[in-house]
């Protein structure tokens, strides 16, 4: 019985003198290696070089900043129910006066946490939030860790850093020596 | 001058020899790891120093701190003397291969050879069959049935390939009508004659040669006493810490011994194409002394013969990575029924033509 016409009738034909000398074929495989000693090889010397990721690679949250340096997020929570891993948990708060130049809008997220261990970096957040808040930046992995916990990032982790001059920009007049200690304080952070 | 006497010279030359055979088998490590991973496309190991060039101290260090495990119900003087006689003999061959031609000083001449002996080839081949003793009784000493099967096999298979490696030997010794290897040597290049090395005037007994070197080391595709997939490790399985790194380690010296037996008998040993007019060169237009061009053709003539040696362990690794291992059966086959057969056919061609003067 035939269920296909692709299969393909096979000869077995005695072997030729070449084939049973087994030395031809010897060379040939050893042609075939030799090819290979010469290709570019596949290895990425991991410290020194890295792989070059895609433009549009989603690794690491970011919650963004806006011009002047205030967090976007509002705490909508839409980013949470977006989440197919449900590894986003936000806490809610009102913007107190005084903090305007914190928060952009008047409810803000008090707490915010994403675990790592539960995201799949999907990039659903980024699309579902309105504010432009959360993003998967490009160039960067959540590192591996040795406890559990230590992959719950908080807004600590998660939030975009704010640059000294960013402040100044917005208007709030920084001494120099102001300046120093919070350019110190975000070295200290980032090291 | 310092007039060093005969012995102390040959016990100074096989001294250098022993630590530049012990260290080029350190550093067949690290090019059998980063060869196959050239083939392979992969870079291979190059974490410890520069290029990774500290890998084998890195590996030494970890042999040397392993446990030292003994098996239960293993014969335990046996199982210390098996590595230790795998390396002793594999050692013991390098003794008699002409690393140079002489070097002269005043009126001495000294050998680049730890003996000069008008046996060598018969050393090296007593030598070299008393090394699978070393598998035999670490494999039997192991009270394991995966570790002896690995000896019987690599009993069986160096009794075999021996004999064929001895008949493709003897239609060079035909020619040459002497074993020691200096006088091989010097034989494949006189001054003022258009000589050949033996591998133009004895190709198929080199062929033979060659395979039969593969299987006296137990390199693939013959390694069938060790194979992994098939016997875990073969004769080694029990062995751990240094004791398995002197098995591994022998294996080395002993690819560097063949190579430079096949080097010496195929390849013309220490010599180089257009070594005398290069000497006539430095003699007649550079106006040097002929002893010092002399020495100066020897060192260049010893860089030659190492050239050689490591053409042939790479080609050694390069069949490695590519050659799959024979079964058992198809070894024996080939062992028996083809190479003995194609070796005696060598040796009476050889014969005829010395006969009819075509070679001599």
């Amino acid at each position: 019985m035939q269920l296909t016409n692709r299969a393909k009738k096979l000869e077995k034909k005695p072997m030729t003198l070449a084939e049973r000398a087994y030395l031809p074929a010897i060379f040939q495989g050893l042609s075939i290696t030799m090819r290979h000693f010469f290709m570019k090889k596949a290895t990425i010397r991991y410290p020194e070089e890295t792989r070059p990721f895609s433009p549009v690679f989603r690794g690491l949250h970011v919650l963004k900043r806006d011009e002047q340096g205030r967090e976007r997020c509002t705490a909508c929570g839409l980013c949470a129910v977006a989440c197919p891993a449900e590894a986003i948990t936000m806490v809610a708060g009102e913007r107190k006066k005084g903090e305007e130049g914190l928060y952009r809008e008047e409810k803000y997220a008090v707490s915010y946490e994403i675990n790592m261990l539960r995201c799949i970096f999907c990039g659903l957040c980024e699309e579902a939030c309105p504010k432009a808040a959360v993003y998967l930046q490009p160039d960067k992995m959540a590192p591996p860790r040795f406890e559990r916990d230590e992959f719950i990032y908080g807004k600590d982790r998660l939030v975009e850093p704010v640059s000294p001059d960013q402040r100044s920009v917005r208007g709030i007049q920084l001494t120099p020596e102001q300046a120093d200690t919070l350019r110190n304080k975000m070295a200290a952070q980032s090291a | 001058m310092i007039e060093l006497p005969a012995l102390g010279w040959q016990s100074i030359v096989i001294f250098v020899v022993f630590a530049v055979s012990l260290l080029i088998a350190t550093y067949c490590t690290y090019a059998e790891r980063v060869i196959a991973a050239f083939l392979q496309d992969r870079v291979g190991p190059d974490r410890a120093g520069p290029y990774g060039l500290a890998q084998p101290l890195a590996d030494a260090v970890k042999m040397f701190t392993k446990e030292e495990f003994f098996p239960g119900g293993a014969n335990k003087a046996l199982f210390v003397f098996g590595p230790c006689l795998a390396m002793i003999t594999a050692l013991m061959s390098s003794a008699v291969i002409p690393f140079g031609n002489n070097l002269t000083f005043g009126n001495n001449a000294f050998f680049l050879q730890g003996i000069e002996v008008n046996i060598g080839m018969l050393w090296i081949f007593g030598v070299v069959s008393l090394g699978v003793y070393g598998v035999m009784i670490g494999g039997w000493a192991s009270n394991n049935k995966f570790s002896l099967l690995g000896a019987v096999r690599a009993a069986s298979q160096n009794i075999s390939y021996e004999l064929a490696m001895g008949m493709a030997l003897i239609a060079v010794l035909m020619m040459s009508g002497t074993l020691s290897l200096r006088e091989i040597t010097l034989q494949q290049s006189v001054a003022g004659e258009w000589h050949f090395w033996n591998i133009v005037k004895q190709p198929l007994g080199f062929i033979i040669f060659c395979v039969c070197a593969f299987a006296e080391t137990n390199r693939t595709p013959f390694d069938l006493p060790e194979c992994e997939t098939e016997l875990v490790g073969g004769y080694h399985t029990e062995y751990s810490s240094m004791k398995l790194g002197l098995y591994l380690f022998a294996e080395y010296v002993n690819i560097f011994v063949v190579s430079a037996v096949m080097s010496v008998l195929y390849f013309g040993g220490f010599n180089f194409p257009f070594q005398y007019e290069l000497r006539d060169w430095f003699v007649n237009s550079q106006g040097w002394e002929l002893t010092s061009a002399q020495n100066l053709i020897t060192i260049l003539g010893t860089l030659g013969l190492f050239a050689k040696i490591f053409g042939f362990i790479f080609f050694f690794m390069w069949i490695r990575w590519t050659l799959p291992r024979f079964r058992y059966d198809q070894l024996m086959r080939l062992g028996w029924t083809i190479l003995i057969p194609l070796a005696v056919i060598n040796i009476l061609i050889t014969g005829g033509l010395i006969l009819f003067g075509v070679i001599q």
